[in-house]
């Protein structure tokens, strides 16, 4: 068994909430670029040299791109054959999301109860999703999340009925629903299949993955290429003031599903979609 | 980018004169609130009870900074989403809030007010954080300190630069800029708000 210390997971995080807001990742910010090429708004090109410029100084000064620093989402992959020595898994983790969001000037977003809303005061508790995989790797991604976007998700329970055309039509009629208010241009976020909370799962999942790079399934990369089409064809734009860029990119995951049902989950996320990942 | 400079608190001249799609620099003093301060803002109102901020005339940036590092004025404060605080504005705008600073559209009844009252929405722009904190110059807290990022702040901004989203004759960017570029191919197609 390889033995990993709780305080190093601890470290690890701190540094992963601190660099994840600061630094906005290169396909990101090449995606960016690509849009502003092809812009036709005149305000859309303006925000998006706005947007460009905003990414550029935060990383020169070391400040967050955008203040909601966003809920702490962490993502581990547990080897199976590593113990965690000298401390608590969970404890080490919100350890992590505590020092980064208080040492790191990040603001901190979390209320302690859904409805009677004190602020926890240190962006704690983190979501925390572990996959137990085979070997000894232990890999972390820290990816906060926004609310302005979060906020514009939506999950459907469609019948088998419904297929390819109902996922499609309810994709495009989320991000024309959420408009101007999750940051555009997005990058959405889809999982198909599963159960309920699998669809959603799979949906926060899927804006992991590096802009640019296509679905290994050529059917779903196919669908992928003519959502992003048409979700550009509403018109909404950057910043939803009107233009061709509502979206830099649509990522699905799919999954096997029961034979009764076709869930299907939308996670919305800004141009801010933040993510960095460290192997221990 | 905007060459012309609004001066706040703002003038009644300047707030006829602004139409939507307009970019402009902001100057001068803002308040900041969003949910939890209009929330307690407006219960304020309803009870009849005295505002801890005098909003006659002012404008303000619904903002939630994060923590302000050493040496700085404020950290990263780009603009929330708006339409949380639909709800609310109409009883503002009614006690004379003038200018209204965030992200994303509003609903028929705070446009409606804002014609009634005569006010004006900018967006600023959503997710950028770092370049809007460098146009702020000044930033204390003046109100509600326990909200934390929630709390009123008085901000002092120099060119600060904003888009006329909504004017106060009603003309919405949201839906003029979204009808101009939309392609109905989609079989959803068109605005929906």
């Amino acid at each position: 068994m390889r033995e990993i210390a709780a305080e190093r997971i601890t470290n690890v995080v701190a540094d992963l909430c601190r660099e994840s807001n600061i630094n906005l990742g290169e396909d990101i910010s090449r995606s960016l670029e690509k849009a502003l090429a092809r812009e036709e708004s005149p305000v859309g090109r303006e925000c998006l040299r706005g947007i460009i410029d905003n990414a550029k100084l935060a990383r020169a000064e070391g400040l967050p791109v955008c203040q909601d620093t966003g809920m702490a989402v962490v993502f581990v992959e547990y080897g199976q054959e590593v113990i965690i020595k000298g401390g608590d898994f969970l404890e080490a983790i919100n350890e992590g999301v505590r020092r980064g969001y208080c040492e790191g000037y990040l603001r901190k977003s979390v209320v302690n109860d859904p409805l009677q809303r004190v602020n926890s005061g240190d962006n704690c508790p983190a979501v925390v999703q572990v996959e137990i995989v085979s070997g000894a790797t232990f890999r972390i991604t820290v990816a906060p999340k926004g609310f302005g976007s979060e906020n514009q998700s939506r999950l459907g329970m469609l019948t088998p009925a419904q297929g390819r055309e109902g996922v499609r039509q309810f994709i495009v009629e989320t991000v024309s629903l959420a408009g101007a208010n999750p940051c555009p241009p997005l990058v959405v976020g889809v999982g198909v299949g599963g159960t309920m909370e699998m669809a959603a799962l799979l949906a926060k999942k899927a804006l992991l993955r590096e802009l640019g790079t296509e679905n290994p399934d050529p059917f779903w990369a196919e669908f992928e290429a003519e959502l992003l089409e048409e979700i550009n064809d509403l018109g909404i734009g950057p910043q939803g003031l009107g233009g061709r860029n509502t979206a830099l990119a649509v990522h699905i995951n799919p999954y096997p599903t029961h034979i009764a049902g076709l869930p299907v989950a939308v996670n919305i996320s800004c141009h801010v979609t933040r993510h960095k990942s460290a192997e221990l | 980018m905007a060459e012309r400079r609004i001066q706040l608190p703002l003038s009644a001249e300047d707030l006829a004169g602004l139409r939507a799609g307009e970019s402009v620099l902001l100057n001068g003093p803002l308040l900041t609130g969003r949910d939890a301060a209009h929330k307690r803002l407006f219960a304020a109102v309803q009870a009849g009870n005295e505002l801890p901020v005098e909003l006659k005339g002012e404008t303000i940036y619904y903002v939630g900074p994060c923590p302000t590092m050493p040496g700085r004025i404020i950290g990263s404060a780009g603009p929330t989403t708006s339409s949380r605080m639909d709800s609310y504005t109409p009883a503002l705008l009614k006690l004379g809030l003038k200018g209204m600073v965030g992200k994303g559209q509003r609903s028929q009844d705070v446009i409606d007010a804002m014609v009634k009252y005569q006010a004006v929405y900018w967006a600023a722009l959503g997710g950028a954080g770092a370049l809007i904190a460098n146009s702020i110059v000044k930033a204390e807290v003046l109100a509600y300190p326990d909200l934390g990022p929630e709390a009123i702040y008085r901000l002092e901004v120099r060119d600060l630069p904003v888009i006329v989203a909504i004017d106060s004759l009603g003309n919405d960017l949201y839906q003029m800029g979204r009808k101009e570029y939309a392609r109905l191919s989609s079989g959803v197609g068109g605005p929906v708000f």
